[in-house]
């Protein structure tokens, strides 16, 4: 912040007010309580103890779309529900974000080809920002998916509009930090050494015969 | 009972009614004529050594090959099939009944093959007529309430029939 930075008591900091309001907003993201399927219990997962979604400030998951920010639309979407799926997200005040949680809602997942009543991914229903595959997606997955959301709050200019809106810069990237005996500088030796850790862990995880 | 007893009863009492019966199967069934259906029924219920209280399942079969290459070995004519599994809590005793109907009535495309309801001696047909209806496409006479059970009101077609077409799109949502 300039020459403005430090000249003030302790308890004053300087920023701008566009950062400030985007930085109460990504930090208290609050979801909807809203499931359709077997995604819906992971979802629960990220939420209670164990993974903690609230670390994040996204844990209070509001009952009604009045009060919700963040969609996480959690399972198979089909047809009868679609309709009631935008309503909820008509019902949403502005600014309002959605993630596709699993591989249903990013793109049919495995009711593609024969499922005659599931929507081919919840994008042609409501608009989608944040796509998280999986199977369901493991609640890490989805604690990187709410990040990107954050991203993207990060990078929203409501107080100064007419500028083009950027592709967002992940601030956490979500790449493991490898352990020194897995890395190397060379890549390719890496890899190796990393291929090496793998096949030993299958092996050391085969079925031992009784 | 077992199924061979049952079926031998049923014979025995109603056998004029009862079109013709396989004990080679796994579960020995019988089948009937829709128009024979409810009669059947009626003794299988109300026998004295019978008694099937409960109706468990009523199930739509759709048998039709679709592939013009596979349907000389498919080794069944066109047809639709309703299948209903009985059992006796008295009794602790199981049976398979077999409806065969047309695909379509009167094999005009569209219009649904009738079968008369049994909700007045199983209140749980009820819902299982209707789902049979919703999904294979089979019209229950005298059913109370037959209107789709798990599909939109507005679907079009019948989609555990085996030629039945995906909706390319349903209220501005692509299908496909």
């Amino acid at each position: 912040m300039g020459w403005l930075e430090g000249r003030f008591e302790e308890s004053v900091i300087t920023t701008s007010l566009e950062q400030a309001i985007n930085w109460a907003r990504e930090s208290s993201m609050w979801p909807m309580t809203f499931g359709l399927a077997c995604c819906a219990i992971e979802m629960m997962a990220t939420g209670a103890s164990r993974y903690d979604i609230d670390r994040f400030g996204a844990g209070a998951f509001r009952a009604t779309p009045r009060q919700a920010d963040l969609m996480i639309v959690a399972g198979t979407v089909n047809f009868k529900m679609a309709s009631r799926v935008r309503r909820l997200y008509n019902q949403m005040p502005d600014p309002k974000f959605v993630i596709a949680m699993g591989a249903c809602t990013c793109g049919g997942g495995p009711y593609y080809k024969y499922g005659y009543n599931v929507v081919k991914g919840v994008d042609l229903v409501v608009p989608v920002d944040v796509y998280v595959p999986g199977c369901p997606p493991r609640p890490e997955a989805l604690l990187e998916g709410l990040m990107r959301i954050q991203d993207k709050v990060k990078a929203m200019k409501d107080l100064t509009k007419g500028q083009p809106l950027t592709v967002p810069i992940p601030s956490r990237t979500g790449y493991t930090l490898l352990p020194p005996e897995l890395n190397d500088a060379d890549p390719q030796k890496a890899q190796e050494k990393q291929n090496e850790f793998a096949r030993r862990t299958k092996e050391k995880a085969a079925p031992a015969k009784a | 009972m077992t199924s061979a007893d049952i079926i031998a009863r049923l014979e025995q009492q109603v056998g004029d009614k009862i079109k013709s019966k396989n004990l080679e199967a796994i579960d020995a069934f019988v089948v009937v004529e829709p128009s024979n259906l409810l009669a059947v029924c009626r003794f299988l219920k109300t026998d004295s050594r019978l008694e099937f209280d409960f109706l468990n399942c009523i199930s739509g079969v759709d048998y039709l090959e679709i592939d013009p290459k596979k349907v000389a070995k498919a080794g069944f004519e066109p047809h639709l099939e309703v299948v209903y599994h009985f059992s006796s809590f008295r009794y602790k005793h199981r049976f398979v009944l077999k409806v065969v109907l047309p695909r379509w009535k009167d094999d005009k495309p569209g219009e649904l093959p009738e079968v008369p309801s049994v909700t007045p001696l199983w209140r749980t047909a009820d819902w299982h007529e209707r789902e049979v209806y919703d999904l294979s496409g089979v019209f229950f006479t005298g059913h109370p309430n037959l209107t789709r059970i798990l599909l939109a009101e507005d679907w079009v077609g019948h989609p555990l029939r085996k030629d039945y077409e995906f909706p390319l799109e349903y209220h501005g949502i692509r299908g496909r």
